[in-house]
């Protein structure tokens, strides 16, 4: 229970992904304009994390450790995930139409990033010891995977909503755009950063 | 040594087979097949994708073509060629549609007297925000030029008087500065002179006594115009005199008993400031 609970509160703000291991920094930067796309660019990030993190665990399990080629991992995790997303993306697309236009655009854009790469590989590194699976390694890693992308969207929405409000604002010309965006990001990393301290 | 290298060619191997075959399986499978028209139509759009027609791309608005959802005017990029084969494509004709232009409905600027001094941002959304903007008239322009920084086109500039002024020849009527204006000043008239050789200048449905108290050159609601068109085309409804573009002839009649001169003929506007 206390590690399900460390696991959550580790991943949502302690270690989050992009305030504090900067993952998936193109996103945060691109889609945080506006909060409507922010909001289904992270559901699509929750969707794919989801997804990549089962497919990866069980490849790493059953095919890397058996044949004792885990150094192997970074490019079998890349064309697991690769080919799972865009198979999906097939599915969506043919199962729910609606769906595929919400997330559609999303989904092979996050593909390569790094938050997905990142998140599987130290799933492998916490839950796996010894060359083999901790006990509730595999619910360890989705719950990983999920408080990642749920950590994500959280920060992707207060950059979004911070954004929205920056268009109004007078901010000097050379300024405008990314430059106070970027301000804003490293403002909002170093508030995070106050979570260091905390043990749980 | 050997074993590890064949073991990781192997597993690549096939997991790399694996997922081909997989994904070869699910393009069959989960094939959708799209319209044949809607990717003759894509040929002929742009491909911009610009979003300008309030889609996410040239293929939404294809697929809303195809629905009846817009029609071809919504795209202003696509050449009338192109949009010509398009209508044949879709069995419709195309309608050629009547060049506008974008009309600033107000002279009052420096005219116009201040109700306080404002002191935020330079920009009429956020002047706007404080008490409908700082000057004494409700309707007038509020002389920050948001329309002019708005502009795509460079169209808009700003004039000695403190208002802005529509550079005519640059304009092409995509209605940002109609949408973008607190006070809503903009409307859209007839491009070519001769259809619409007037304008009236102002918004203010005030009665005659407030406008020459907050600004002196707006209209003041005297009807003199509305006796002197001699075609019925001007018209003084809620304080405001009004021009119906379709029976206007330019004769220039309703202008020239303007007492306060607000009835302006068009392309006889102030020089701009640099």
């Amino acid at each position: 229970m206390g590690k399900i609970f460390a696991i959550i509160i580790s991943n949502l703000l302690i270690n989050n992904y992009i305030l504090f291991r900067f993952m998936g920094l193109c996103p945060f930067l691109g889609v945080s304009k506006q909060t409507k796309p922010a909001f289904s660019m992270g559901l699509a990030v929750i969707f794919v994390l989801l997804l990549s993190g089962a497919m990866t665990w069980a490849a790493y399990n059953y095919v890397l450790l058996p044949f004792r080629i885990d150094y192997m991992r970074t490019v079998v995790f890349i064309l697991v995930i690769a080919a799972s997303v865009q198979f999906i993306e097939m599915v969506i697309l043919k199962m729910s139409p609606a769906l595929y236009r919400a997330l559609g655009i999303y989904l092979p854009l996050i593909t390569t990033n790094c938050i997905v790469l990142g998140v599987t590989v130290i799933n492998t590194e916490d839950f796996f010891a010894g060359g083999k699976a901790i006990t509730g390694s595999f619910g360890y890693s989705v719950l990983q995977v999920f408080c990642a992308g749920v950590g994500f969207l959280f920060v992707l929405m207060l950059m979004s909503g911070i954004r929205e409000r920056l268009e109004l604002a007078d901010i000097p010309e050379s300024m405008e755009g990314l430059p106070i965006a970027f301000i804003i990001a490293s403002i909002m990393s170093l508030a995070f950063m106050g979570f260091v301290g905390m043990r749980i | 040594m050997a074993t590890s290298i064949i073991a990781s060619i192997a597993t690549l191997c096939g997991l790399g087979i694996f997922f081909g075959f997989v994904l070869a399986y699910a393009a069959k499978k989960f094939h959708v097949p799209v319209d044949p028209t809607i990717e003759r139509i894509l040929a002929k759009l742009p491909g911009a994708n610009c979003g300008s027609c309030g889609k996410a791309g040239c293929m939404g608005f294809a697929q809303a073509l195809l629905a009846g959802e817009l029609d071809l005017h919504s795209c202003s990029v696509a050449a009338t060629e192109n949009k010509k084969d398009i209508a044949a494509i879709l069995g419709l004709s195309l309608e050629e549609k009547a060049k506008k232009v974008s009309c600033l409905h107000c002279c009052g600027g420096n005219h116009a007297k201040d109700k306080f001094l404002y002191d935020g941002i330079k920009d009429c959304l956020a002047a706007s925000l404080v008490l409908g903007g700082q000057k004494e008239c409700a309707y007038g322009c509020l002389t920050y030029g948001t329309c002019v920084k708005a502009c795509p086109f460079d169209a808009i500039e700003m004039t000695g008087e403190g208002f802005p002024r529509v550079i005519e020849s640059k304009c092409t009527a995509c209605g940002i500065c109609v949408n973008v204006c607190p006070k809503g000043l903009y409307t859209l008239i007839p491009f070519e002179p001769e259809k619409a050789k007037i304008y009236v200048a102002c918004t203010s449905n005030d009665s005659g006594k407030v406008v020459m108290s907050v600004c002196g050159v707006g209209c003041i609601a005297c009807r003199r115009c509305e006796k002197a068109c001699p075609h019925g085309a001007v018209a003084v409804i809620d304080n405001l005199a009004r021009i119906d573009y379709d029976k206007c002839t330019g004769c220039l009649e309703c202008a020239k008993v303007c007492p306060t001169k607000v009835i302006k003929v068009r392309g006889a506007q102030p020089s701009p400031s640099r």
